[in-house]
Protein backbone atom coordinates (compact mmCIF):
# COMPACT_ATOMS: atom_id res chain seq x y z
CA UNK A 1 0.00 0.00 0.00
CA UNK A 2 1.40 3.39 -0.93
CA UNK A 3 0.24 6.63 0.50
CA UNK A 4 -0.22 9.49 -1.91
CA UNK A 5 1.80 12.42 -0.65
CA UNK A 6 -0.32 15.48 -0.19
CA UNK A 7 1.26 18.79 -1.02
CA UNK A 8 3.33 19.84 1.93
CA UNK A 9 5.02 23.00 3.02
CA UNK A 10 8.10 21.47 4.56
CA UNK A 11 10.16 18.31 4.84
CA UNK A 12 9.70 17.38 1.22
CA UNK A 13 12.76 15.54 -0.11
CA UNK A 14 12.41 17.08 -3.60
CA UNK A 15 12.47 20.56 -2.17
CA UNK A 16 15.55 19.77 -0.11
CA UNK A 17 17.40 18.38 -3.11
CA UNK A 18 16.53 21.42 -5.21
CA UNK A 19 17.67 23.78 -2.48
CA UNK A 20 20.89 21.80 -2.00
CA UNK A 21 21.62 21.99 -5.72
CA UNK A 22 20.94 25.74 -5.83
CA UNK A 23 23.13 26.40 -2.78
CA UNK A 24 25.95 24.25 -4.15
CA UNK A 25 25.90 26.07 -7.50
CA UNK A 26 25.83 29.44 -5.77
CA UNK A 27 28.72 28.36 -3.58
CA UNK A 28 30.83 27.32 -6.57
CA UNK A 29 30.00 30.58 -8.37
CA UNK A 30 30.81 32.63 -5.26
CA UNK A 31 34.11 30.77 -4.78
CA UNK A 32 35.16 31.39 -8.40
CA UNK A 33 34.16 35.03 -8.17
CA UNK A 34 35.99 35.43 -4.89
CA UNK A 35 39.15 33.91 -6.41
CA UNK A 36 38.99 36.51 -9.19
CA UNK A 37 38.65 39.67 -7.10
CA UNK A 38 40.91 41.26 -4.57
CA UNK A 39 42.81 44.29 -3.42
CA UNK A 40 45.59 43.81 -5.98
CA UNK A 41 43.02 44.36 -8.73
CA UNK A 42 45.31 43.38 -11.55
CA UNK A 43 44.93 39.67 -11.88
CA UNK A 44 41.23 38.95 -12.34
CA UNK A 45 40.81 35.89 -14.54
CA UNK A 46 44.42 35.75 -15.72
CA UNK A 47 45.63 34.42 -12.38
CA UNK A 48 43.13 31.63 -12.43
CA UNK A 49 43.93 30.84 -16.06
CA UNK A 50 47.68 30.80 -15.36
CA UNK A 51 47.14 28.61 -12.35
CA UNK A 52 45.11 26.10 -14.31
CA UNK A 53 47.76 26.05 -17.09
CA UNK A 54 50.52 25.61 -14.53
CA UNK A 55 52.21 28.93 -15.28
CA UNK A 56 53.80 30.54 -12.22
CA UNK A 57 52.98 34.19 -12.77
CA UNK A 58 52.56 36.71 -9.90
CA UNK A 59 48.85 36.65 -10.59
CA UNK A 60 48.81 32.88 -10.27
CA UNK A 61 50.71 33.10 -6.97
CA UNK A 62 48.24 35.61 -5.57
CA UNK A 63 45.38 33.31 -6.41
CA UNK A 64 47.14 30.21 -5.13
CA UNK A 65 48.67 31.49 -1.90
CA UNK A 66 46.47 34.37 -0.85
CA UNK A 67 42.98 34.06 -2.23
CA UNK A 68 42.56 30.28 -2.32
CA UNK A 69 43.36 29.72 1.39
CA UNK A 70 41.12 32.61 2.23
CA UNK A 71 38.18 31.29 0.20
CA UNK A 72 38.62 27.83 1.69
CA UNK A 73 38.91 29.29 5.18
CA UNK A 74 35.66 31.20 4.86
CA UNK A 75 33.82 28.17 3.51
CA UNK A 76 35.25 25.81 6.10
CA UNK A 77 34.55 28.10 9.04
CA UNK A 78 31.04 28.90 7.80
CA UNK A 79 30.13 25.25 7.30
CA UNK A 80 31.63 24.22 10.65
CA UNK A 81 29.95 26.98 12.66
CA UNK A 82 26.56 26.46 11.02
CA UNK A 83 26.77 22.68 11.57
CA UNK A 84 27.84 23.23 15.16
CA UNK A 85 24.87 25.55 15.68
CA UNK A 86 22.44 22.98 14.26
CA UNK A 87 23.83 20.23 16.51
CA UNK A 88 23.79 22.30 19.69
CA UNK A 89 20.33 23.74 19.04
CA UNK A 90 19.04 20.26 18.25
CA UNK A 91 20.60 18.54 21.23
CA UNK A 92 19.46 21.17 23.71
CA UNK A 93 16.09 21.72 22.03
CA UNK A 94 16.76 25.43 22.23
CA UNK A 95 16.78 27.65 19.15
CA UNK A 96 18.84 30.28 20.97
CA UNK A 97 21.70 27.95 21.77
CA UNK A 98 25.09 28.20 20.09
CA UNK A 99 28.72 27.28 20.67
CA UNK A 100 28.90 29.84 23.47
CA UNK A 101 26.44 27.71 25.46
CA UNK A 102 28.97 24.90 25.77
CA UNK A 103 31.74 27.32 26.69
CA UNK A 104 33.58 27.28 23.39
CA UNK A 105 33.94 31.04 23.10
CA UNK A 106 34.86 31.67 26.72
CA UNK A 107 37.37 28.80 26.75
CA UNK A 108 38.99 29.87 23.49
CA UNK A 109 39.17 33.49 24.62
CA UNK A 110 40.75 32.59 27.93
CA UNK A 111 43.43 30.30 26.53
CA UNK A 112 44.31 32.76 23.76
CA UNK A 113 44.79 35.50 26.34
CA UNK A 114 46.76 33.17 28.59
CA UNK A 115 49.03 32.26 25.70
CA UNK A 116 49.49 35.92 24.72
CA UNK A 117 50.34 36.77 28.33
CA UNK A 118 52.76 33.93 29.10
CA UNK A 119 54.39 33.63 25.66
CA UNK A 120 54.03 37.07 24.07
CA UNK A 121 56.43 36.24 21.24
CA UNK A 122 54.76 33.00 20.20
CA UNK A 123 51.92 34.38 18.09
CA UNK A 124 52.02 31.17 16.08
CA UNK A 125 50.69 29.26 19.05
CA UNK A 126 47.54 31.36 19.38
CA UNK A 127 45.31 29.20 17.11
CA UNK A 128 46.36 26.05 18.96
CA UNK A 129 45.66 27.81 22.25
CA UNK A 130 42.22 28.87 21.06
CA UNK A 131 41.39 25.34 19.93
CA UNK A 132 42.55 23.67 23.11
CA UNK A 133 40.75 26.26 25.22
CA UNK A 134 37.51 25.67 23.35
CA UNK A 135 37.81 21.91 23.72
CA UNK A 136 38.84 22.15 27.38
CA UNK A 137 35.80 24.22 28.29
CA UNK A 138 33.47 21.97 26.32
CA UNK A 139 35.02 18.87 27.87
CA UNK A 140 34.54 20.13 31.42
CA UNK A 141 30.91 20.99 30.66
CA UNK A 142 30.24 17.61 29.05
CA UNK A 143 31.79 15.70 31.95
CA UNK A 144 29.80 17.73 34.47
CA UNK A 145 26.59 17.35 32.51
CA UNK A 146 27.17 13.62 32.03
CA UNK A 147 27.63 13.15 35.79
CA UNK A 148 24.37 15.00 36.38
CA UNK A 149 22.44 12.90 33.86
CA UNK A 150 22.98 15.07 30.75
CA UNK A 151 19.52 16.60 30.77
CA UNK A 152 19.07 19.64 28.55
CA UNK A 153 18.92 22.08 31.40
CA UNK A 154 22.00 20.78 33.24
CA UNK A 155 24.06 21.19 30.08
CA UNK A 156 22.95 24.82 29.77
CA UNK A 157 23.47 25.60 33.45
CA UNK A 158 26.89 23.93 33.56
CA UNK A 159 27.75 25.95 30.43
CA UNK A 160 26.77 29.22 32.07
CA UNK A 161 28.85 28.45 35.16
CA UNK A 162 31.97 27.29 33.32
CA UNK A 163 31.76 30.17 30.82
CA UNK A 164 31.63 32.70 33.61
CA UNK A 165 34.64 31.10 35.31
CA UNK A 166 36.65 31.29 32.08
CA UNK A 167 35.49 34.86 31.46
CA UNK A 168 36.60 35.83 34.94
CA UNK A 169 39.99 34.28 34.15
CA UNK A 170 40.18 36.36 30.98
CA UNK A 171 39.29 39.52 32.91
CA UNK A 172 41.94 38.71 35.49
CA UNK A 173 44.63 38.39 32.80
CA UNK A 174 43.46 41.63 31.15
CA UNK A 175 43.70 43.41 34.49
CA UNK A 176 47.12 42.05 35.43
CA UNK A 177 48.67 42.29 31.99
CA UNK A 178 46.88 44.78 29.74
CA UNK A 179 49.50 44.28 27.00
CA UNK A 180 48.31 40.74 26.41
CA UNK A 181 45.12 42.08 24.88
CA UNK A 182 46.93 44.11 22.18
CA UNK A 183 46.39 41.64 19.37
CA UNK A 184 43.13 40.38 20.74
CA UNK A 185 40.53 42.58 19.10
CA UNK A 186 40.92 40.81 15.74
CA UNK A 187 40.31 37.49 17.46
CA UNK A 188 37.30 38.78 19.34
CA UNK A 189 35.68 40.23 16.21
CA UNK A 190 36.65 37.32 14.03
CA UNK A 191 38.02 37.31 10.50
CA UNK A 192 40.26 35.62 7.97
CA UNK A 193 42.83 38.38 7.35
CA UNK A 194 45.84 36.40 8.56
CA UNK A 195 44.81 32.88 7.72
CA UNK A 196 47.53 30.71 6.20
CA UNK A 197 47.43 27.45 4.29
CA UNK A 198 49.24 25.65 7.11
CA UNK A 199 46.90 26.89 9.80
CA UNK A 200 43.94 25.97 7.64
CA UNK A 201 45.26 22.49 7.04
CA UNK A 202 45.47 21.81 10.77
CA UNK A 203 41.91 22.97 11.31
CA UNK A 204 40.62 21.01 8.32
CA UNK A 205 42.02 17.80 9.79
CA UNK A 206 39.51 18.25 12.62
CA UNK A 207 36.64 19.91 10.78
CA UNK A 208 36.20 17.55 7.83
CA UNK A 209 35.88 14.32 9.86
CA UNK A 210 33.65 16.15 12.35
CA UNK A 211 31.35 17.30 9.53
CA UNK A 212 31.14 13.70 8.30
CA UNK A 213 30.38 12.47 11.82
CA UNK A 214 27.67 15.11 12.17
CA UNK A 215 26.01 13.95 8.96
CA UNK A 216 26.09 10.34 10.18
CA UNK A 217 24.54 11.32 13.51
CA UNK A 218 21.80 13.52 12.01
CA UNK A 219 19.26 10.66 12.09
CA UNK A 220 19.87 10.11 15.80
CA UNK A 221 19.46 13.84 16.38
CA UNK A 222 16.02 13.63 14.76
CA UNK A 223 15.03 10.91 17.20
CA UNK A 224 16.44 12.91 20.12
CA UNK A 225 14.20 15.83 19.09
CA UNK A 226 11.16 13.71 19.98
CA UNK A 227 12.02 14.15 23.66
CA UNK A 228 14.13 12.04 25.99
CA UNK A 229 11.44 9.56 26.95
CA UNK A 230 10.20 8.92 23.42
CA UNK A 231 13.76 8.70 22.08
CA UNK A 232 14.71 6.18 24.77
CA UNK A 233 11.58 4.12 24.13
CA UNK A 234 12.57 3.93 20.46
CA UNK A 235 15.87 2.39 21.49
CA UNK A 236 18.15 5.44 21.32
CA UNK A 237 20.78 5.68 24.05
CA UNK A 238 19.88 9.24 24.92
CA UNK A 239 22.71 10.21 27.25
CA UNK A 240 25.49 8.78 25.11
CA UNK A 241 24.04 10.29 21.93
CA UNK A 242 23.71 13.72 23.51
CA UNK A 243 27.29 13.77 24.79
CA UNK A 244 28.61 12.49 21.46
CA UNK A 245 26.73 15.14 19.48
CA UNK A 246 27.92 17.92 21.77
CA UNK A 247 31.49 16.65 21.47
CA UNK A 248 31.28 16.80 17.66
CA UNK A 249 29.76 20.29 17.90
CA UNK A 250 32.55 21.52 20.15
CA UNK A 251 35.27 20.16 17.85
CA UNK A 252 33.61 21.95 14.91
CA UNK A 253 33.24 25.26 16.73
CA UNK A 254 36.61 25.03 18.44
CA UNK A 255 38.49 24.33 15.21
CA UNK A 256 36.64 27.16 13.46
CA UNK A 257 37.39 29.58 16.29
CA UNK A 258 41.08 28.63 16.14
CA UNK A 259 41.59 30.28 12.74
CA UNK A 260 38.54 32.52 12.35
CA UNK A 261 38.08 34.03 15.81
CA UNK A 262 34.71 34.45 17.43
CA UNK A 263 32.27 34.37 14.50
CA UNK A 264 29.53 32.62 16.46
CA UNK A 265 26.64 34.51 14.87
CA UNK A 266 26.77 32.32 11.75
CA UNK A 267 25.81 29.34 13.89
CA UNK A 268 22.67 31.08 15.04
CA UNK A 269 21.21 32.65 11.91
CA UNK A 270 22.04 30.12 9.19
CA UNK A 271 20.24 27.18 10.86
CA UNK A 272 17.25 29.46 11.50
CA UNK A 273 17.00 30.57 7.90
CA UNK A 274 17.36 27.01 6.60
CA UNK A 275 14.84 25.68 9.12
CA UNK A 276 12.30 28.12 7.75
CA UNK A 277 12.80 26.75 4.26
CA UNK A 278 12.86 22.99 4.89
CA UNK A 279 11.50 22.39 8.39
CA UNK A 280 13.15 20.91 11.45
CA UNK A 281 14.35 17.52 10.28
CA UNK A 282 18.07 17.36 10.85
CA UNK A 283 18.85 14.96 8.03
CA UNK A 284 17.84 17.82 5.71
CA UNK A 285 18.64 20.76 7.93
CA UNK A 286 22.24 19.80 8.61
CA UNK A 287 23.66 19.42 5.09
CA UNK A 288 21.77 22.50 3.88
CA UNK A 289 23.04 24.53 6.83
CA UNK A 290 26.61 23.50 6.04
CA UNK A 291 26.18 24.75 2.46
CA UNK A 292 24.33 27.85 3.63
CA UNK A 293 26.93 28.68 6.27
CA UNK A 294 29.77 28.27 3.79
CA UNK A 295 28.02 30.47 1.22
CA UNK A 296 27.02 33.21 3.67
CA UNK A 297 30.46 33.44 5.25
CA UNK A 298 32.22 33.41 1.88
CA UNK A 299 29.99 36.18 0.49
CA UNK A 300 30.51 38.33 3.58
CA UNK A 301 34.26 37.79 3.54
CA UNK A 302 34.49 38.59 -0.17
CA UNK A 303 32.56 41.78 0.46
CA UNK A 304 34.68 42.54 3.52
CA UNK A 305 37.93 42.49 1.58
CA UNK A 306 36.72 44.14 -1.65
CA UNK A 307 34.19 46.83 -0.68
CA UNK A 308 36.78 49.26 0.68
CA UNK A 309 39.89 47.75 -0.94
CA UNK A 310 42.76 48.05 -0.22
CA UNK A 311 41.33 48.49 3.27
CA UNK A 312 39.59 45.55 4.82
CA UNK A 313 36.66 45.32 7.21
CA UNK A 314 36.93 42.35 9.61
CA UNK A 315 34.31 39.89 8.42
CA UNK A 316 32.89 39.46 11.92
CA UNK A 317 31.61 43.03 11.74
CA UNK A 318 30.05 42.53 8.32
CA UNK A 319 28.46 39.22 9.30
CA UNK A 320 26.69 40.88 12.18
CA UNK A 321 25.79 44.04 10.22
CA UNK A 322 24.27 42.00 7.38
CA UNK A 323 23.12 39.01 9.39
CA UNK A 324 21.49 40.93 12.22
CA UNK A 325 18.94 42.82 10.08
CA UNK A 326 18.34 39.69 8.00
CA UNK A 327 17.63 37.75 11.16
CA UNK A 328 15.21 40.42 12.37
CA UNK A 329 13.51 40.36 8.97
CA UNK A 330 12.96 36.61 9.32
CA UNK A 331 11.52 37.08 12.80
CA UNK A 332 9.15 39.83 11.66
CA UNK A 333 7.95 37.74 8.75
CA UNK A 334 7.20 34.78 10.97
CA UNK A 335 5.30 37.05 13.37
CA UNK A 336 3.00 38.08 10.55
CA UNK A 337 2.32 34.40 9.93
CA UNK A 338 4.00 34.24 6.54
CA UNK A 339 5.50 30.96 7.60
CA UNK A 340 5.60 29.08 10.84
CA UNK B 1 3.35 -10.95 28.37
CA UNK B 2 4.84 -8.50 30.85
CA UNK B 3 5.65 -9.86 34.30
CA UNK B 4 6.74 -7.80 37.28
CA UNK B 5 8.11 -9.62 40.26
CA UNK B 6 8.41 -7.81 43.61
CA UNK B 7 9.30 -4.46 42.03
CA UNK B 8 10.32 -1.67 44.34
CA UNK B 9 11.09 1.87 43.27
CA UNK B 10 11.46 5.18 45.04
CA UNK B 11 13.46 8.37 44.91
CA UNK B 12 16.21 8.80 47.47
CA UNK B 13 14.33 11.45 49.39
CA UNK B 14 11.14 9.63 50.29
CA UNK B 15 9.07 6.56 50.83
CA UNK B 16 9.02 4.09 47.92
CA UNK B 17 6.45 4.92 45.22
CA UNK B 18 6.10 1.26 44.32
CA UNK B 19 6.81 -1.30 47.04
CA UNK B 20 7.20 -4.98 46.25
CA UNK B 21 4.65 -4.98 43.44
CA UNK B 22 4.05 -8.12 41.42
CA UNK B 23 1.75 -8.15 38.41
CA UNK B 24 1.29 -9.89 35.08
CA UNK B 25 -0.12 -8.32 31.90
CA UNK B 26 -1.27 -10.91 29.37
CA UNK B 27 -1.13 -10.95 25.58
CA UNK B 28 -4.29 -10.13 23.65
CA UNK B 29 -5.66 -8.15 26.60
CA UNK B 30 -6.15 -4.47 27.35
CA UNK B 31 -5.11 -3.69 30.89
CA UNK B 32 -6.18 -0.41 32.49
CA UNK B 33 -3.96 0.84 35.28
CA UNK B 34 -6.13 2.96 37.55
CA UNK B 35 -5.64 4.83 40.77
CA UNK B 36 -5.80 8.26 42.37
CA UNK B 37 -3.17 10.89 41.66
CA UNK B 38 0.19 9.91 43.07
CA UNK B 39 -0.70 6.24 43.39
CA UNK B 40 2.25 5.22 41.22
CA UNK B 41 0.50 4.54 37.89
CA UNK B 42 2.94 6.38 35.66
CA UNK B 43 5.88 5.16 37.72
CA UNK B 44 4.74 1.59 37.16
CA UNK B 45 4.50 2.20 33.42
CA UNK B 46 7.97 3.78 33.32
CA UNK B 47 9.41 0.81 35.19
CA UNK B 48 7.86 -1.56 32.65
CA UNK B 49 9.32 0.57 29.83
CA UNK B 50 12.80 0.51 31.45
CA UNK B 51 12.70 4.30 31.67
CA UNK B 52 13.33 3.92 35.40
CA UNK B 53 15.58 1.41 37.10
CA UNK B 54 13.96 -0.42 40.02
CA UNK B 55 15.67 -0.57 43.41
CA UNK B 56 14.84 -4.27 43.49
CA UNK B 57 12.69 -6.79 41.67
CA UNK B 58 12.68 -8.20 38.17
CA UNK B 59 10.89 -7.43 34.94
CA UNK B 60 10.24 -10.03 32.26
CA UNK B 61 9.00 -9.08 28.81
CA UNK B 62 7.95 -11.70 26.28
CA UNK B 63 9.14 -14.44 28.62
CA UNK B 64 12.69 -13.10 28.93
CA UNK B 65 14.47 -11.01 31.52
CA UNK B 66 14.11 -7.40 30.30
CA UNK B 67 17.68 -6.58 31.35
CA UNK B 68 18.91 -9.01 28.70
CA UNK B 69 17.69 -6.89 25.77
CA UNK B 70 19.87 -4.15 24.31
CA UNK B 71 18.17 -0.78 23.77
CA UNK B 72 16.96 -1.42 20.22
CA UNK B 73 15.95 -5.04 20.78
CA UNK B 74 13.87 -3.91 23.75
CA UNK B 75 12.24 -1.21 21.59
CA UNK B 76 11.25 -3.89 19.10
CA UNK B 77 9.57 -5.80 21.95
CA UNK B 78 7.89 -2.94 23.76
CA UNK B 79 6.60 0.48 22.71
CA UNK B 80 5.89 3.21 25.24
CA UNK B 81 4.09 6.53 24.82
CA UNK B 82 4.73 9.00 27.66
CA UNK B 83 2.04 11.45 28.62
CA UNK B 84 3.88 14.60 27.64
CA UNK B 85 6.61 15.28 25.10
CA UNK B 86 7.85 18.18 22.99
CA UNK B 87 6.23 18.72 19.60
CA UNK B 88 9.00 18.78 17.01
CA UNK B 89 8.82 20.73 13.76
CA UNK B 90 8.41 17.70 11.48
CA UNK B 91 5.70 16.18 9.31
CA UNK B 92 3.28 13.51 10.47
CA UNK B 93 4.89 11.08 8.08
CA UNK B 94 8.37 11.78 9.47
CA UNK B 95 7.11 11.22 13.01
CA UNK B 96 5.52 7.91 12.11
CA UNK B 97 8.69 6.86 10.28
CA UNK B 98 10.65 7.40 13.52
CA UNK B 99 8.68 4.44 14.88
CA UNK B 100 10.87 2.30 12.63
CA UNK B 101 14.08 3.50 14.31
CA UNK B 102 14.68 0.26 16.29
CA UNK B 103 14.34 -1.72 13.06
CA UNK B 104 16.88 0.31 11.05
CA UNK B 105 20.50 -0.58 10.39
CA UNK B 106 23.56 1.64 10.58
CA UNK B 107 22.61 3.63 7.47
CA UNK B 108 19.28 4.60 9.07
CA UNK B 109 17.52 4.17 5.73
CA UNK B 110 13.96 2.88 5.47
CA UNK B 111 13.64 -0.40 3.59
CA UNK B 112 10.54 -1.32 1.57
CA UNK B 113 9.31 -3.21 4.64
CA UNK B 114 9.73 -0.14 6.80
CA UNK B 115 7.88 1.99 4.24
CA UNK B 116 5.03 -0.51 4.27
CA UNK B 117 4.85 -0.43 8.05
CA UNK B 118 4.67 3.39 7.98
CA UNK B 119 1.97 3.33 5.29
CA UNK B 120 0.00 0.73 7.28
CA UNK B 121 0.23 2.80 10.47
CA UNK B 122 -0.97 5.93 8.65
CA UNK B 123 -3.86 4.02 7.07
CA UNK B 124 -4.99 2.36 10.32
CA UNK B 125 -5.11 5.70 12.12
CA UNK B 126 -6.75 7.50 9.20
CA UNK B 127 -3.92 10.00 8.87
CA UNK B 128 -3.06 9.51 5.19
CA UNK B 129 -4.61 12.81 4.17
CA UNK B 130 -2.48 14.80 6.66
CA UNK B 131 0.74 12.78 6.29
CA UNK B 132 2.56 15.75 4.76
CA UNK B 133 1.37 18.29 7.34
CA UNK B 134 3.59 19.82 10.00
CA UNK B 135 2.82 18.11 13.32
CA UNK B 136 2.43 21.46 15.05
CA UNK B 137 -0.47 22.49 12.80
CA UNK B 138 -2.62 19.50 13.85
CA UNK B 139 -5.28 19.46 16.55
CA UNK B 140 -4.51 17.71 19.83
CA UNK B 141 -6.59 14.70 18.82
CA UNK B 142 -4.89 14.27 15.48
CA UNK B 143 -1.50 14.76 17.07
CA UNK B 144 -2.25 12.00 19.55
CA UNK B 145 -3.28 9.72 16.69
CA UNK B 146 0.01 10.56 14.95
CA UNK B 147 1.93 9.39 18.03
CA UNK B 148 -0.20 6.25 18.16
CA UNK B 149 0.64 5.70 14.48
CA UNK B 150 4.33 5.98 15.41
CA UNK B 151 3.79 3.25 18.01
CA UNK B 152 1.97 1.09 15.47
CA UNK B 153 4.86 1.51 13.03
CA UNK B 154 7.21 0.41 15.81
CA UNK B 155 5.32 -2.90 15.62
CA UNK B 156 6.10 -4.15 19.12
CA UNK B 157 4.02 -6.92 20.73
CA UNK B 158 3.74 -4.90 23.96
CA UNK B 159 2.29 -1.37 24.08
CA UNK B 160 2.32 0.95 27.10
CA UNK B 161 0.39 4.22 26.96
CA UNK B 162 0.24 6.89 29.64
CA UNK B 163 -3.16 8.63 29.60
CA UNK B 164 -3.53 8.64 25.81
CA UNK B 165 -7.10 9.95 25.83
CA UNK B 166 -6.83 12.72 28.40
CA UNK B 167 -7.77 16.18 27.05
CA UNK B 168 -9.21 14.76 23.82
CA UNK B 169 -12.79 15.36 22.69
CA UNK B 170 -15.15 12.41 22.82
CA UNK B 171 -14.93 11.66 19.10
CA UNK B 172 -11.16 11.32 19.18
CA UNK B 173 -11.31 9.36 22.43
CA UNK B 174 -13.56 6.76 20.87
CA UNK B 175 -11.49 6.60 17.72
CA UNK B 176 -8.39 6.00 19.81
CA UNK B 177 -10.16 3.30 21.81
CA UNK B 178 -11.21 1.56 18.61
CA UNK B 179 -7.62 1.54 17.38
CA UNK B 180 -6.41 0.17 20.71
CA UNK B 181 -9.01 -2.62 20.57
CA UNK B 182 -7.83 -3.52 17.07
CA UNK B 183 -4.25 -3.72 18.37
CA UNK B 184 -5.40 -6.02 21.17
CA UNK B 185 -7.25 -8.21 18.67
CA UNK B 186 -3.95 -8.69 16.84
CA UNK B 187 -2.77 -10.42 20.02
CA UNK B 188 -0.76 -7.55 21.49
CA UNK B 189 -0.43 -6.83 25.18
CA UNK B 190 -1.82 -3.30 25.74
CA UNK B 191 -1.34 -1.52 29.07
CA UNK B 192 -2.94 1.90 29.53
CA UNK B 193 -2.79 4.32 32.43
CA UNK B 194 -6.21 5.94 32.51
CA UNK B 195 -7.88 8.75 34.37
CA UNK B 196 -11.45 8.36 33.21
CA UNK B 197 -12.99 5.51 35.22
CA UNK B 198 -16.05 5.07 33.01
CA UNK B 199 -13.95 4.85 29.90
CA UNK B 200 -11.50 2.46 31.51
CA UNK B 201 -14.29 0.14 32.57
CA UNK B 202 -15.72 0.04 29.06
CA UNK B 203 -12.38 -0.36 27.25
CA UNK B 204 -10.27 -2.64 29.40
CA UNK B 205 -10.38 -6.42 29.74
CA UNK B 206 -8.47 -6.32 33.00
CA UNK B 207 -7.86 -3.71 35.64
CA UNK B 208 -4.97 -3.04 37.97
CA UNK B 209 -6.05 -0.58 40.64
CA UNK B 210 -3.20 1.02 42.53
CA UNK B 211 -3.33 2.81 45.84
CA UNK B 212 -0.13 4.23 47.35
CA UNK B 213 2.02 1.94 45.26
CA UNK B 214 0.11 -1.20 46.22
CA UNK B 215 -2.43 -3.15 44.14
CA UNK B 216 -5.93 -2.91 45.57
CA UNK B 217 -7.46 -4.91 42.77
CA UNK B 218 -5.85 -7.01 40.05
CA UNK B 219 -8.17 -8.96 37.81
CA UNK B 220 -10.91 -8.89 35.18
CA UNK B 221 -12.76 -5.58 34.69
CA UNK B 222 -16.12 -7.08 35.66
CA UNK B 223 -14.99 -7.73 39.18
CA UNK B 224 -13.55 -4.34 40.10
CA UNK B 225 -16.83 -2.62 41.02
CA UNK B 226 -18.20 -5.46 43.20
CA UNK B 227 -14.83 -5.74 44.96
CA UNK B 228 -15.30 -2.32 46.54
CA UNK B 229 -11.72 -1.37 45.64
CA UNK B 230 -12.85 1.77 43.78
CA UNK B 231 -14.56 3.13 46.90
CA UNK B 232 -11.48 2.40 48.91
CA UNK B 233 -9.09 4.07 46.45
CA UNK B 234 -11.07 7.08 45.27
CA UNK B 235 -13.65 7.55 48.04
CA UNK B 236 -16.52 7.47 45.54
CA UNK B 237 -19.18 4.84 45.00
CA UNK B 238 -19.77 3.77 41.41
CA UNK B 239 -23.44 3.31 40.53
CA UNK B 240 -24.17 0.89 37.73
CA UNK B 241 -27.13 1.79 35.53
CA UNK B 242 -28.21 0.60 32.18
CA UNK B 243 -25.20 2.05 30.49
CA UNK B 244 -25.17 4.70 27.81
CA UNK B 245 -22.89 3.48 25.06
CA UNK B 246 -21.05 5.69 22.65
CA UNK B 247 -19.84 4.24 19.44
CA UNK B 248 -17.58 5.54 16.72
CA UNK B 249 -19.38 6.65 13.63
CA UNK B 250 -17.56 5.46 10.57
CA UNK B 251 -16.81 8.48 8.46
Amino acid sequence: MRISQTSSSANEPGRTRLLAAVLALLLIAAALFSLCVGASGTSLLTGLADLLRGVSSPAARIVRYIRLPRVLAAMLAGAALAASGVLIQGVLGNPLAGPNVIGVNAGAGFCTLLCACLLPSAAKLLPAAAFSGALLAALIILLLADRMGASRITVVLAGVAISSIFSAGSDLITTLDPDATLGMSAFMIGGFADVSAARLRTAAVYILPALAAALLLAGDLDVLALGDEVAASLGLRVRRTRVLLLAVASVLAGAAVSFAGLLGFVGLIVPHAVRRAVGGEHRQLLPLSMLGGALFTLLCDTAARTLFAPYEVPVGILLSLVGGPFFLFLLLRSRKGARI
Amino acid sequence: MIELNRMTFGYASGAPLIAGLSARFGDGRIRAVLGPNGSGKSTLLRLCARQLTPASGTLRVGGQDAAGYDAKAFARMLAYLPQSRPVPMITVRALVAHGRFPHLGMTRRLSARDEDAVAHALAVTGLCSVAGRDLRTLSGGQRQKAYLAMLIAQDAPHLLLDEPTTYLDIGHQLELCAILRALRDEGRCVVIVMHDLAQALSLADDVLLLHEGQPLYDGPTDGVVPSGAIEQAFGVRPVLRESVQFDTILR
